[in-house]
């Protein structure tokens, strides 16, 4: 597994242990009510679920399973990936900081904007990978 | 395909089944008169969805394909994955049912199910998580 993919399924893993910890925590407390603040976790729990675990996932092991280049970079533009990563990551801590402690629609903005930027930059770096195996080496 | 892969992914796509089918049945009230508890089922089906079809699926999958852990445990260990589909399995139908009873009779004391559902998915996302995390690394 190249090392990009390690780097973003291990963020991946560790967004799903946080995402499902504040799961478990707000399912307690539905059947055992204890806190009622902790229905604040409501959002973050998708955040992280959805962008943080699902959507990074994916793209962890896409880098690593989509087809290679023949010739060097064999990966394409990897740096690309290291970005959306750096992007994602930023966007959906953001996001659920600005959920947790109710702060300005401008945080949320730039959260999303960042996920978004993250989206388009491994759309562009898995774009021209997405080929038939003629062209590329087996992976 | 390691029996394991086997179970989770077929019991996945049972899951996906129940998922679809609760969805119709959240949509049917736009048609025919049903009680008012019917939308309490809300979370019961992007719980299905997401658990019980998603995660059950990516769980099945990173288990046969991701990196080998060593020779002698080359899924890491095969205990903690069962460990894992027992509790994700048993946790999802406590809360599917418990949800369910809470919606149908409000005052009745069976909070408690929730609360195991919610222990038991963690343990199950947690010892997911343990279970894959060395395998998740560079060649």
């Amino acid at each position: 597994m190249p090392r990009v993919s390690v780097w973003l399924v291990r963020a991946a893993l560790l967004h799903l242990g946080v995402g499902i910890t504040f799961g478990a925590l707000m399912l307690w407390n539905k059947g055992l009510p204890f806190a009622p603040v902790l229905w604040t976790l409501y959002l973050p729990h998708i955040e992280m679920l959805l962008f943080g675990w699902t959507v990074q996932a994916i793209m962890g092991v896409a880098f690593w399973i989509v087809p290679r280049f023949s010739k060097e970079p064999r990966y394409g533009r990897v740096r690309l990936v290291w970005g959306a990563m750096a992007c994602l990551n930023a966007g959906v801590l953001l996001m659920v900081v600005a959920y947790l402690l109710n702060s300005s629609p401008a945080l949320l903005l730039v959260g999303r904007g960042l996920e978004l930027l993250a989206v388009a930059l491994f759309a562009a770096h898995v774009w021209p990978r997405i080929k038939p195996m003629s062209d590329v080496l087996p992976p | 395909m390691p029996t394991l892969t086997r179970v989770f992914i077929k019991t996945g796509l049972v899951y996906f089944l129940m998922a679809m089918v609760v969805g119709v049945a959240l949509a049917a009230p736009t048609v025919i008169h049903l009680p008012q508890g019917f939308a309490a089922l809300r979370p019961v089906y992007f719980h299905l969805f997401m658990v019980g079809w998603v995660l059950q699926l990516i769980i099945g999958i990173a288990y046969w394909m991701f990196p080998k852990l060593s020779k002698q445990e080359p899924r890491g260990s095969t205990a903690l994955g069962w460990l894992v589909y027992g509790c994700l399995n048993v946790g999802l139908m406590f809360r599917a049912v418990g949800e369910v009873l809470l919606a149908l009779q409000p005052g009745v004391e069976i909070g408690w199910t929730l609360a195991v559902a919610a222990v038991l998915q963690l343990i199950g996302g947690w010892g997911f998580i343990v279970n894959t995390w060395l395998r998740v690394k560079e060649r």
